[in-house]
């Protein structure tokens, strides 16, 4: 008889045991995972409001850029639970719909009343849709973004380099409006001697790990007038990804990279190009808009010694995506709580608070309000370049082809190996190579 | 007689049991362990090598490929430059430390003043941990702040500025070797340690009898008799170095471009940042094929050098 009451309560134990370990994630709590940036604290504190009128308790899982796609991607591939609600890069969204690791949203949305033409076109299209161009949605647009540039106002403002610049370009040295004028801007300052201390003409990426040197490149590549296909949908790249035209754009990229980046930045993505902006080194730097409310509020560079602008054009004005849309992750255990913060954060008013607090809503209440271009200092600059937004692949195989990419790249660029249109070529190659076995080609 | 006695009372607590159950009994939690983290992975791997599976497409259909996995590792030209990447990598490391470590262990077998001391300071960088290794170096190969570059620049007049030993094609392959024997000789130099104080003075003292000079003892006593030592300390940093992943991922992650882009960076991005699972295992059981096979041929030479 004892030995059948030890045997039920070991049963019982472990049943109650084995049920309460899912039951650990209480369902007033919700943890959104995203990367860990400045927007990231202005979403902690703009989600007090929700916890204040829902009394669910947010929780945050934020991981560095450079580890980001690794660790959540992990975590959506071995059908983890520790993310509800995650904010996601673009790229993912075509990969996590087709792998159900998203929940479908359009039926939520229509029941809610939340309009997907309540946000910017551009962004619902990269953040929201796939396959995209279709009205199937799997995120709700949380934050636009597209790769920018700022400046240090107060060195250009200078009058002798003033007088210098018009002498030897004919022009007053401003924004750069193209990729020849940025260079030109790039080296006139480089090797010059501001406040002491030598300086250099621009910091762009050239991180090869992740995403980095692709997402700075394609920022020369996209106005130069490359294109990832002939024909949309076709996967016909030979003659778009290697163009005459994207040849130029590469070309133009690695010119800046060898005459105007700081000694040391070969593998530089975000945070070194802040960190080559904030220590004086650079006249110029791209990066995300994401950073520029922290960039304008910083003690030593912003306020009127920084400026900003929009990708330079070439021949035709683009600038490569950023941001991120919110989606609910179907592996969540608290599937009412999840959806419930996407209705709130869908909000015009939270979208408001969003902007205010230094996230890039993309609500159209927020962007065609009339004092939001001079509500700051790049607000202009933001719709101007999600206007003009291109983005990288969206397919499921987007985490091979971006590899493939950034090694071409980083090997021509950095490495100095062979000519851009070789490193183009391969780069069709490879990705001919990866739609193949897709089954695509 | 003791020995025996205690497993002969256990079995006589254990009724029903045998010593050779009792044995298993003890052995069997190991067994499980190292079958459920060791031998099913390994398993497991070998059985996705097959196929066209993909860790980022777990409701894709997942068929068989036969040999063709292998047969694209085997052809991929990257690959092959991995490969004589990680060959560099590990042929210079080994030389170098075998060649500085055995150098200091002689000097420390010396037994001169502070000798103890100086044993404990060149241990330091094997005790640090990679990844602060990795960080740290790579602020002293930074051009513009860093200690590494104003030290050459001092000894050669070149501007610190202008050469970038993470950013170079030629010199980023060397300044990871730097750092890796930076950290690594002092291991070696202990084995060699070892080795040498496990000489018996008696023979260097029939050497001094026969009036072998200092140089011929070395050759002929010193060398031959620590060179199991010697061989074992380049067993272990060669397996080390032929899966080195932390070190040189902190330091260029592989870069510039593909040029510092070691093995398992490229098994780690196959695996882990493109998911080709099914590729990645093949290539990840031809790495444990070759180090394996490799170990064992260098163990069997150094049990015929340890019989001499």
């Amino acid at each position: 008889m004892r030995k059948m009451t030890k045997a039920l309560m070991g049963m019982s134990s472990a049943l109650v045991l084995s049920t309460a370990i899912p039951g650990l994630a209480k369902a007033d709590e919700l943890t959104l995972c995203w990367a860990a940036w400045d927007p990231a604290n202005a979403l902690v504190e703009l989600s007090k409001d929700f916890t204040a009128a829902t009394g669910t308790t947010m929780k945050f899982e934020f991981v560095p850029w450079p580890n980001f796609a690794d660790r959540i991607l992990n975590e959506l591939n071995s059908g983890g639970k520790l993310c509800d609600l995650l904010i996601g890069d673009s790229q993912w969204v075509g990969g996590s719909a087709e792998n159900g690791y998203y929940v479908k949203l359009n039926d939520f949305f229509d029941k809610e009343g939340i309009k997907m033409s309540d946000f910017a076109e551009a962004a619902v299209n990269a953040y929201s849709t796939w396959p995209k161009g279709t009205p199937n949605y799997w995120a709700l647009p949380a934050m636009g973004d597209a790769n920018g540039w700022f400046y240090r106002k107060d060195w250009f403002a200078k009058p002798e380099l003033q007088a210098e610049f018009k002498e030897k370009y004919g022009r007053d040295l401003g924004a750069p409006q193209t990729w020849d004028e940025l260079k030109q801007v790039a080296e006139f300052f480089t090797g010059r001697e501001i406040d002491g201390q030598k300086v250099y003409g621009a910091a762009i990426f050239t991180e090869r790990a992740s995403e980095g040197i692709t997402m700075g490149a394609t920022s020369a590549l996209y106005p130069y007038g490359f294109k990832y296909e002939q024909t949309g949908g076709k996967y016909d790249m030979n003659g778009a990804v290697n163009s005459a035209d994207a040849v130029a754009g590469l070309e133009a990229y690695k010119a800046l990279y060898k005459c105007c980046q700081p000694p040391g930045y070969t593998d530089s993505y975000m945070g070194e190009g802040l960190d080559a902006f904030k220590s004086g080194q650079v006249a110029m730097a791209m990066n995300w808009f994401a950073f520029f409310p922290g960039l304008y509020k910083d003690e030593k560079v912003g306020g009127d010694r920084i400026g900003f602008f929009v990708n330079p054009k070439q021949k035709v004005a683009a600038s490569t995506l950023g941001g991120q849309g919110m989606s609910v992750v179907a592996n969540t255990d608290n599937m009412d709580g999840a959806l419930a913060y996407i209705k709130w954060f869908a909000q015009p008013d939270v979208q408001k608070k969003w902007w205010t607090l230094g996230g890039y809503a993309v609500h159209n209440a927020v962007l065609n309000d009339p004092t939001f271009k001079a509500s700051q200092p790049f607000a202009a600059d933001f719709l101007v370049a999600m206007n003009q937004v291109q983005d990288f692949w969206q397919e499921p195989s987007y985490a091979i082809l971006l590899q493939a990419m950034q090694k071409r790249l980083h090997d021509y660029v950095v490495a100095d190996q062979g000519t851009a249109q070789e490193a183009l070529d391969s780069l069709v190659n490879d990705w001919k190579e990866i739609f193949e076995d897709e089954g695509k080609l | 007689m003791l020995a025996h006695a205690t497993p002969t009372t256990i079995a006589v607590r254990v009724r029903g049991l045998s010593d050779r159950a009792i044995a298993w009994l003890f052995i069997a939690p190991t067994i499980a362990l190292l079958l459920a983290i060791n031998i099913f992975p390994l398993i497991w791997a070998v059985y996705l090598s097959f196929t066209n599976f993909r860790a980022n497409r777990p409701n894709a259909e997942v068929e068989g490929v036969g040999l063709r996995n292998y047969q694209r590792v085997l052809n991929d030209p990257d690959i092959w430059i991995a490969m004589q990447t990680t060959a560099h990598f590990v042929f210079w490391t080994i030389l170098l430390q075998t060649v500085i470590g055995f150098a200091l262990a002689y000097l420390i077998d010396r037994k001169f003043r502070g000798h103890a001391f100086w044993t404990t300071v060149i241990l330091i960088p094997m005790m640090l941990s990679p990844a602060v290794v990795g960080n740290f170096w790579r602020f002293l190969y930074q051009p513009q702040i860093g200690l590494f570059n104003y030290i050459v620049s001092f000894f050669t007049g070149i501007p610190p500025s202008s050469f970038e030993m993470l950013g170079s094609v030629i010199l980023a392959p060397w300044a990871i070797i730097i750092v890796d024997t930076w950290m690594w000789t002092p291991y070696v130099m202990l084995i060699c340690l070892a080795g040498l104080r496990s000489i018996p003075d008696y023979i260097y003292e029939a050497a001094e009898v026969d009036r072998a000079s200092a140089w011929r003892q070395f050759w002929s006593i010193t060398v031959p008799m620590a060179l199991p030592f010697i061989m074992l300390a380049v067993l272990f940093r060669g397996i080390e170095n032929f899966k080195m992943f932390d070190m040189v991922m902190l330091l260029t992650g592989g870069g510039p471009g593909s040029t510092t882009e070691v093995a398992s960076i490229t098994l780690k991005r196959e695996a882990f940042e493109s998911w080709l699972t099914g590729r990645s295992s093949a290539f990840a059981i031809i790495l444990f094929v070759a180090v394996f096979g490799l170990a064992n041929i260098y163990v069997k030479a150094l049990n015929r050098v340890k019989q001499r």
